[in-house]
């Protein structure tokens, strides 16, 4: 039976951690994502789950000491926000290049500076090649759901990568919405006991984690990391598929809302997909053909799969929480326009950078870019291919 | 302790296999092996690595010459590491997924880079938290694996690579940090400061010491490095036998806050007999630097006196 329950993004995500009931817990506090410690501490403290927390000296030691665990033999978990994952992002690598299931529960926070504890995507982006799985959420709901799904994904022999379960700080972390809740039961069944192969705990049978390696051999290693990710896409729609049986909830590697007659598609990823759906929702009632792509998972990155998806439109609007200083536009703006290419889907394309530091994203911006997108492919205005909007 | 046999205890198996490719002479191996030979026979460990020396030479991969279970995370974080690792331990013990009879031990090795600095909070988080754990750092007073550089371990006036002896430098400026006195102030149940001695008896008691004391326990162990200090690699006893016979490392414990020292030599040698031995201070020995030899003696004396008063109270 679902439970009807009303909660904040961060006490979604603590409430399926109470019902996964890790064994090991590393973490620090950083604004937004300190709740989910402190939820999950209090859990202990109660005595409602078992979960060995270690409240580390600061990231760096959380992701260290995740490793550890992890590498022990122990289902491990760990929450952090901007500035903390920059400091974790040497071990980012090595958790994922150790080819390590643990999962970590980000809450979107840009990165400074100026420092500034509001959403933006920077942090998450910012680690988007530390070899991670990375799944972004439009709300508590989905971000409750993610993380139910996570250990399956990571733990799977045909994968053994970490998982990042990705939130937008404030906007998804401490806003109250509805929730439909599993039961504990069919979660705990769901998840399953962690059965690691090999680990260091292993009663006489030891191993050695995390060697020098020479060039003769690094390149494989290597090689070997990036193959498992591509093998992730198909176990996370396993994953999913099952989850569906058990909550009736069904995700893929994006949404496709309103998108099958679409001219013009708005390809977006987190809270703002929200109130995309809202704005398109008018447009549609007005009879602009109009839809959204809301990306899920953006690492391992679905390039051939969006381009598919979007090969039917006149034009998709690529839609940036991010800046990367690169010059060139934000890192969907880049990986998407790659992804068209290499399938030869030919249509216009525009990166917006939208909504850092926590600027507010509004339907009426949603309006302007639709209306934007027309009038390129009707009157063929020249528009910019990388540019900002909501700047004051 | 009454029964120690030097003989006894190297016929115990070795829990780091040779064909490593650490120095001949090296010290950070004979610290190892003398550390672990103090694991009783039955107990498993996890040992832990921070990347140096060590880890580099004793973990290419596909080969270890690690007999128990290891693990090498990154240079700033093996105290981090390791806590983890401790606390898996915990969780899987209670959870009833590791048998009741199965004893582990962790035991962490660090270089001084890796403890003195770049690891030095990571180390300092993990003995505030309390894991059951025993960190050891293998203090060859530089970084020895990049090339020879000064660390906060270094002692004053060494040539080092970072701290070269030039026309206007007489080396390393700044004197060594203490870090078994910082660690004590930590109030962990047990801090030692060691080397090698000929019976190997004080770093074997200190190490089985602080392997079973429940907590997190700390050894700091010198370990000449023939490369970086320039003695002739045969001489490594020689050298630990000055250092302790100068004061230069004297060798005592921190037993639950008791300070103590565990050998006091009857006749303290000047230090200049430490420093003669050494390549790395040889600058100090040309005409016109005997004040600077002076300085590094007072600094010892200094250091002395107040480890003499620290363990008489």
């Amino acid at each position: 039976m679902a439970i009807k329950e009303r909660m904040s993004g961060n006490e979604a995500v603590s409430f399926a951690i109470r019902q996964v009931n890790p064994d090991v817990m590393p973490a620090f506090p950083i604004t937004p994502s300190t709740e989910i410690p402190q939820m999950v501490s209090t859990y202990i403290s109660n005595g409602e789950i078992d979960t060995e927390f270690i409240p580390v000296e600061s990231e760096h030691s959380s992701m260290s000491a995740a490793i550890g665990a992890e590498a022990a033999g122990a289902r491990t978990l760990t929450a952090t926000s901007s500035a903390g994952l920059a400091l974790m992002w040497e071990e980012l690598l090595l958790a994922a290049s150790n080819r390590l299931p643990l999962v970590m529960t980000l809450v979107n926070r840009t990165l400074s500076g100026p420092i500034n504890i509001n959403c933006d995507h920077s942090d998450g982006m910012g680690a988007r090649d530390t070899g991670w799985i990375q799944i972004y959420a439009e709300n508590n709901q989905e971000a409750y759901d993610n993380f139910i799904q996570a250990y399956p994904i990571a733990e799977d022999a045909r994968v053994h990568l970490p998982v990042m379960i990705c939130q937008d700080g404030f906007i998804t972390s401490h806003a109250v919405e509805n929730i439909e809740l599993l039961e504990d039961k069919p979660v705990k069944d769901f998840v399953g006991e962690y059965e690691p192969e090999e680990y260091l705990l292993n009663p006489g049978k030891p191993i050695a984690v995390g060697p020098y390696s020479v060039s003769n051999y690094a390149m494989e290693a290597k090689k070997n990391q990036e193959e498992a990710l591509e093998n992730s896409k198909e176990v996370i729609l396993e994953v999913a598929k099952k989850f569906a049986e058990i909550s009736g909830r069904e995700y893929g590697l994006f949404e496709e809302y309103k998108t099958a007659d679409a001219d013009y598609i708005m390809l977006i990823m987190g809270s703002a997909a929200g109130t995309a759906k809202e704005a398109v929702d008018h447009l549609r009632s007005k009879g602009k053909k109009v839809g959204i792509l809301k990306l899920r998972v953006f690492r391992p990155f679905p390039a051939e799969e969006i381009a598919q998806a979007l090969k039917g439109c006149k034009a998709v609007a690529i839609m940036d929480r991010c800046e990367s200083y690169n010059g060139n536009g934000g890192p969907l703006g880049s990986e998407v326009t790659q992804g068209l290419y290499r399938s030869k889907v030919m249509i216009e394309a525009v990166n917006y950078i939208y909504g850092l530091a926590g600027r507010d994203f509004t339907v009426n911006e949603v309006y302007d870019i639709f209306a934007e997108l027309e009038d390129i492919v009707v009157n063929g205005k020249k528009v910019e291919q990388h540019k900002y909007i909501g700047l004051r | 302790m009454s029964d120690y046999s030097l003989k006894t205890m190297m016929n115990k198996p070795e829990r780091l296999a040779p064909g490593h490719r650490m120095c001949a002479g090296c010290g950070a191996t004979i610290a190892v092996r003398a550390v672990l030979r103090a694991l009783h026979e039955g107990d498993r460990a996890v040992i832990g690595n921070a990347t140096g020396c060590l880890e580099v030479s004793s973990f290419m991969y596909p080969y270890t010459a690690w007999e128990d279970s290891y693990i090498h995370n990154a240079f700033e974080n093996a105290g981090a590491t390791l806590s983890g690792v401790e606390t898996a331990y915990k969780a899987l013990k209670k959870r009833g997924k590791i048998p009741e009879d199965e004893t582990f031990k962790f035991i962490t090795f660090g270089g001084d880079g890796g403890t003195y600095d770049i690891g030095f909070q990571s180390l300092s988080g993990a003995m505030e938290r309390g894991h059951d754990m025993v960190y050891v750092c293998y203090d060859n007073g530089a970084y020895m694996n990049t090339g020879i550089q000064r660390s906060s371990a270094t002692p004053m006036y060494a040539d080092t690579t970072t701290t070269p002896v030039g026309k206007k430098s007489n080396g390393k400026m700044q004197n060594r940090k203490d870090l078994a006195s910082i660690i004590a102030d930590h109030d962990v149940p047990y801090v030692a400061q060691t080397t090698f001695t000929p019976d190997f008896k004080d770093i074997h008691m200190k190490a089985e010491k602080a392997i079973y004391t429940e907590g997190a326990c700390f050894l700091n162990v010198m370990t000449p490095c023939p490369r970086g200090w320039r003695y002739d690699t045969a001489d490594i006893m020689k050298i630990c036998k000055l250092a302790v016979e100068t004061c230069y490392w004297p060798l005592f414990e921190v037993d639950h806050g008791k300070w103590t020292l565990t050998y006091e030599p009857k006749k303290k040698l000047p230090i200049e007999d430490f420093l003669r031995a050494q390549g790395r201070f040889k600058h100090l020995f040309k005409k016109g630097n005997e004040d600077l030899i002076e300085q590094f003696q007072a600094e010892v004396d200094r250091r002395w006196e107040e480890l003499q008063y620290k363990c008489a109270r």
